[in-house]
């Protein structure tokens, strides 16, 4: 076991970092677990009572007096979750036999694919988000090309859908997609899709034998990757999707910044972080399994 | 032999490589093989002459530029590796490491989709065969080298292969250990009654365990025939120096009173057994057991060489003596017929004179020498 003279090291090396999370991210995280027990203030700020309605607005009943039951929150809940495992499912299937593609390339070329892949990291995310919205807006680029084309007659209504959120996310969200799952796949040994195919295994009980549970780690990382942020995004809904596909995250922002109702604010961020929780959670513990696996 | 005792055949197979400094590799240039049913076969040879290129043709994972690769008797040139008879074990086993033992042995008859009753009963029997009936739950990462080895055999004999390929698979091991798995495998292929064709870079290996070697050079055989007559009577010097040790000496038969010699560029001479033609140019293989200490009064049947010991190495039964030839060439005797006491006692700088019986070393013709 460790010495004296190691675990005073271990206290010089890891001291800092814990101070300095315990400050500037548990403390925060306590005061706002505190505030979303509070009464919110008519004003803004907050009444000093203990206060469990922030909660029981978000299931549906309001103060439980004078607000009627109403699952508008728990639906944006529910639209958010949806969104976002949806955007999961766009990136996988774009990203897997992206990654399986560029695994076939050459070295260098797949060095600049991946280098390729990361390059819209440079830009700003707002810039880039705003492009799309030049994009699919009624005059926008796409409306223009398929009126060009003749394929339509009038533009297309696809800005402010949830189709627009999706777009944005899945495209702002494929690299950490991406990057995992081809860090799995260039991992696998080749070998072994040789060997199944010695064995017998056609090229498709290859890749459901084989290819894809040894690459499922990568998955699983990238699922959680894209599925975290995807949740409680708010720039993608507020400039693709308007005021009609609203997410948890636009909800969070609007209760800080214009209703200023900081309690509720704090209780829907709480349940955020609850239902992240639950998820790495289960990703930890199928991940855990796959790790005996392997 | 007839037709149906050969299990695989490659006909002139040509495969090229791009060499990453520019140019080609010639991989396979031209091979052709026929290698009969259930024998103990060794493709041997340094790395890059092409043998592991043979291997991967046979086992469909490499197409050939040209020619033609037949299985019992049906063309396999354009059939998928999945769809060939063959089974391979490979360099570094290739287990899968998300599966257990049992479900690496059973992974053939799973995706030939074997019945469950059958498929059980057959992971169990191979599993036995090979000695890791206990192990069937664990995970090859869980295994040593030498039980991961015996999987992948498990593994590749589970469909019953017409051609069990080997990869080098004893390359990983400890020298106990890959000695023990060569008796292993040679008994494995006996009780199978399969045809084993082994991949090595190691001549003992080859030597050890094989019905008929294959020596490859530069994607060409080079010499094929049981492992004795390569070591005894090589066809060329590259089959000489790369099989067991020795020493070789090319030069012109020369008539020295009624009795061939051998003479070198640089004025050494050997007596030579009396099938040498004279006038031809010949390589002549030295093998250490081929020297004695030559007695007080030599016979005509004998070649004399003058050297002078460098090195007495002991051996148990015999001694080895690294010797230096008048021309600074450097050659060892293994003497057998003095005791090792006796050889003991001839002590490293003295002069003394060597000999061997005239018609015992191999003569190699050199070839396009038609003179």
């Amino acid at each position: 076991m460790a010495r004296k003279g190691d675990s005073r090291r271990l206290a010089f090396l890891l001291g800092p970092t814990t101070l300095f999370l315990g400050f500037f991210f548990l403390g925060p995280l306590a005061v706002m677990v505190l505030y979303s027990f509070l009464e919110p203030g008519l004003y803004g700020g907050v009444e000093w009572n203990f206060y469990h309605w922030n909660y029981g607005r978000i299931l549906g009943w309001a103060d439980g007096e004078w607000e009627e039951f109403d699952l508008v929150y728990a639906k944006i809940f529910m639209r958010s979750v949806r969104l976002a495992l949806m955007n999961v499912g766009i990136t996988l299937l774009i990203c897997y036999p992206a990654a399986l593609w560029v695994r076939g390339l050459t070295a260098r070329w797949r060095t600049l694919v991946v280098f390729m892949i990361t390059l819209p990291f440079f830009v700003s995310l707002v810039v880039r988000l705003f492009c799309w919205v030049l994009i699919l807006r009624p005059s926008g680029f796409l409306n223009s090309a398929l009126l060009g084309l003749g394929l339509i007659s009038e533009p297309i209504d696809i800005i402010f859908t949830e189709t627009a959120v999706l777009i944005g996310m899945a495209y702002i969200f494929l690299p950490f997609m991406f990057l995992p799952i081809y860090a799995s796949i260039e991992k696998l040994d080749h070998s072994l899709i040789e060997a199944s195919s010695d064995l017998g295994g056609g090229p498709l009980q290859t890749f459901f034998r084989v290819t894809l549970p040894l690459t499922l780690p990568g998955i699983l990382a990238g699922a959680v990757l894209v599925f975290i942020p995807s949740l409680g995004n708010f720039i993608v809904p507020d400039l693709l999707g308007g005021a009609k596909v609203m997410m948890i995250g636009n909800l969070v922002e609007q209760q800080f910044l214009s209703a200023r109702n900081w309690p509720f604010g704090s209780a829907l961020s709480v349940m955020i972080m609850l239902i992240m929780f639950v998820l790495i959670v289960l990703y930890l513990r199928r991940l855990g399994r796959s790790e005996l696996v392997g | 032999m007839t037709e149906a005792a050969t299990i695989a055949e490659v006909k002139a197979a040509v495969k090229h490589f791009a060499a990453p400094e520019g140019g080609v590799i010639r991989a396979l240039d031209g091979l052709s093989l026929e290698i009969q049913h259930s024998q103990f076969v060794t493709l041997l040879g340094p790395s890059g002459c092409g043998k592991t290129t043979l291997l991967r043709a046979i086992s469909g994972f490499e197409d050939l530029d040209a020619g033609e690769v037949r299985i019992a008797g049906e063309d396999m040139t354009a059939v998928p590796p999945h769809r060939r008879p063959v089974n391979t074990v490979f360099q570094n086993y290739a287990l899968f490491p998300h599966l257990s033992v049992e479900d690496n042995v059973g992974y053939g008859l799973d995706v030939g989709r074997v019945a469950r009753d059958e498929r059980n009963q057959r992971v169990g029997e191979a599993l036995e065969r090979v000695g890791l009936g206990e192990f069937n739950r664990r995970k090859p990462g869980q295994l040593s080298g030498g039980q991961q080895q015996r999987v992948a055999l498990a593994r590749a004999i589970i469909n019953r292969p017409k051609l069990l390929l080997l990869d080098e698979p004893l390359s990983a091991l400890d020298r106990n250990l890959r000695q023990s798995m060569q008796l292993e495998l040679k008994s494995l292929q006996h009780d199978l009654g399969i045809c084993f064709l082994f991949v090595t870079h190691d001549q003992e290996e080859a030597l050890t365990m094989s019905d008929q070697v294959i020596v490859l050079n530069k994607g060409r055989i080079e010499q094929i025939g049981p492992p004795e007559r390569h070591y005894h009577k090589p066809v060329s010097r590259f089959v000489a120096e790369f099989i067991g040790d020795g020493a070789l000496f090319t030069g012109r038969i020369q008539n020295d009173g009624g009795s061939p010699v051998l003479v070198t560029d640089d004025g050494l001479t050997f007596a030579v057994g009396d099938g040498a033609r004279v006038g031809e140019m010949a390589t002549l293989l030295l093998r250490p057991e081929h020297l004695e200490v030559a007695p007080e009064t030599p016979d005509s049947s004998m070649g004399i060489l003058e050297v002078s010991l460098e090195q007495s190495i002991f051996h148990g039964a015999s001694r080895k003596f690294i010797c230096r030839l008048p021309n600074g060439t450097s050659i060892a005797a293994m003497p057998t017929e003095m005791s090792s006491e006796a050889l003991g006692r001839i002590t490293p700088g003295e002069r003394l004179h060597l000999a061997y019986r005239r018609d015992r070393p191999h003569l190699i013709p050199e070839p396009g020498d038609g003179a």
